[in-house]
């Protein structure tokens, strides 16, 4: 195939790209690179995007590249600017693929003046020694910023997009938003515009879902904040600069991070199991059950809907976009030598794909003569961010009448947590396990 | 040994504590939202909201004043992970 050759060719031309009126990109292409953070595939490589906006009385360089590709992005920047007349450095984001060259950019405009979140700040000692820049340093948040001369940046602070020093900045004169991860996707391609590029859409989906979705709170709240702007482009640090229909890539990220039920105040039970001899199962029956009866009430206070899956049922991934919807989750395993089953921990190791922090979370099981299984997962939902108001039932091998009623109330009690309608309790932390 | 009673209000628990004890242990044995990263003062993650009886919680270290700055914190809020309990009853509910 001759095209992606010649694109390749074009990719060593050295220039920085005109984006608008005293506005150029000059980041980095990564054509051959296959997999991002160990958590992505990269079929189209990537770029590391940086751009270098020009006022009356300064330039600023908005964020710059991977370590190793620093020359090229030097040299894009030498092409429109001189290092003395850089007076303002942004940093949106500071993983390695956007900070590697930035101690050398300090060093190379002496009279730079580097402008992070303030949650960036104290990890910036991570990447060097701050002590070097002493004083050349300034954290902002939402409603900073900073002159140019007759234009000016300022800063929108977006946290947890995704880490928790992420921002955007906003160059209002010519309606352009510098949105570092967020809005971005893993797609190299040389024609840099949308208008001009390969179909990227695939990417731009499949990124957000590796790198975005597991935040979507954090997501929603950042589109509160750029919904509401005169976007003409967005330039994201990876992939395509969106200059035709930025809004639509907005628009995107609205419905991909929006929930499709939540409709009515219901709110939503999800009992998962698993069971070899049906112990489990007839527990998570019971659970079921209790939780229907207080969710059945259709009153001011809301309800609760309850579903009931077997693990062994489908692969983790539908039951991850279930869980992403769910308000509780209770998760019933038996104990197989000394652990609950693979497939359940498949299925919890899946979930740092969305967000579930602050969901309840509760568990039950059979065993045989130990029971690891039931608090193991219980510690895995406490430390996956879930609060575990309840303690979890243990019954050994086939359930008494009582643990049956256990597990009755245990569903009952997380029904009623969800419509918050437990009980107030008084407790001994020396009663507490 | 003194006690002191802290009520979550997240899960509408109160539990009955013994004077020195962190706010995060608490919160982690009764299954309450207060959620941690490092559990050293520096991510900022275990962030709560101190309803009431702030001044029932040993004063903020520097290091745990200078995270709270960084993080933009509200007044009245503290790190779960640092906060320890002196006496008295305390409200508090994750953020
Ligand atoms: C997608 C992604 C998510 C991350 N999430 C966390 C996190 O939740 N907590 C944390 O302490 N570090 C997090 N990190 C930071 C990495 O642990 C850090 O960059 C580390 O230095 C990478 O080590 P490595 O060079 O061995 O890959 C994350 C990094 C990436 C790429
Ligand atoms: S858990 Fe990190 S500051 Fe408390
Ligand atoms: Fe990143
Ligand atoms: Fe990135």
């Amino acid at each position: 195939m001759a095209a992606p050759t010649t694109m390749r060719a074009t990719a060593d031309h050295a220039d920085a790209v005109a984006v608008a009126p005293g506005v150029h990109w000059i980041g980095a292409f990564d054509p051959d690179l296959r997999s991002f953070d160990i958590i992505l595939r990269t079929a189209n490589g990537t770029s590391y995007n940086a751009y270098a906006v020009r006022g009356g009385t300064g330039v600023a360089v908005i964020d710059t590249v991977k370590a190793g590709f620093s020359e090229r992005f030097f040299h894009r920047l030498e092409t429109i600017a001189d290092y003395d007349e850089i007076t303002t450095v942004v940093l949106n984001h500071l993983e390695p693929d956007h900070s590697g060259a930035l101690p050398e950019l300090l060093r190379r405009a002496p009279r730079a003046q580097l402008y992070v979140s303030h949650q960036a700040r104290p990890m910036l000692k991570g990447l060097f020694d701050p002590a070097e820049f002493a004083g050349r340093i300034t954290g902002v948040g939402s409603g900073d910023t900073v002159d140019l001369g007759g234009r000016r940046l300022e800063f929108f602070n977006t946290p947890y997009l995704h880490w928790p020093d992420t921002q955007c900045t906003w160059l209002e004169d010519e309606g352009l938003l510098f949105s570092g991860d967020f809005l971005g996707c893993h797609y190299c391609d040389t024609r840099l515009f949308n208008d001009a590029v390969g179909d990227f859409r695939f990417s731009f989906d499949y990124y957000y879902a590796h790198i975005m979705r597991p935040f979507r709170a954090h997501v929603r709240s950042a589109l509160d904040l750029i919904e509401p702007l005169l976007l003409r482009a967005i330039l994201p640090a990876h992939g395509p600069v969106l200059r035709e229909d930025p809004r639509d890539y907005v628009r995107r990220y609205r419905a991909l991070s929006g929930s499709g039920l939540h409709r009515n105040q219901v709110k939503t039970l999800a009992i998962f199991y698993i069971s070899a001899y049906g112990a489990t199962r007839r527990m998570a029956e019971a659970v079921a059950a209790g939780a229907e009866t207080a969710a059945g009430d259709n009153d001011a206070t809301g309800a609760v809907r309850v579903s009931l899956y077997d693990i062994e049922g489908s692969e983790p991934q539908p039951f991850v976009d279930l869980i992403e919807e769910a308000d509780a989750l209770i998760i019933g395993s038996p104990t197989i030598n000394g652990d609950a089953v693979k497939p359940v921990w498949d299925l919890l190791s899946s979930l740092t794909m969305v967000d579930v922090k602050g969901k309840l979370g509760a568990a039950f099981g059979s065993y045989g003569w130990s029971g690891e299984a039931v608090p193991m997962i219980e510690d895995r939902l406490r430390r996956l961010k879930l609060r575990v108001p309840v303690q979890g039932i243990k019954a050994q091998l086939s359930p008494t009448p009582e643990e049956f009623a256990a597990c009755h109330s245990l569903g009952r009690d997380i029904a009623l947590h969800l419509l918050g309608r437990a009980e107030a309790r008084v407790i001994d932390m020396a009663s507490l396990a | 040994m003194p006690k002191a009673q802290v009520t979550f209000q997240d899960i509408g628990v109160t539990v009955t504590v013994p004077a020195g004890t962190r706010l995060i242990e608490v919160s982690e044995k009764v299954g309450a939202g207060i959620t941690y990263g490092c559990r050293e003062g520096e991510c900022c993650t275990c962030l709560t909201k101190i309803v009431s009886g702030h001044e029932n919680l040993a004063a903020p270290s520097v290091l745990e004043d200078q995270v709270l700055k960084d993080n933009l914190a509200p007044r009245h809020h503290r790190l779960a992970c640092q906060a320890q309990i002196l006496g008295g009853s305390i409200v508090v509910k994750p953020t």
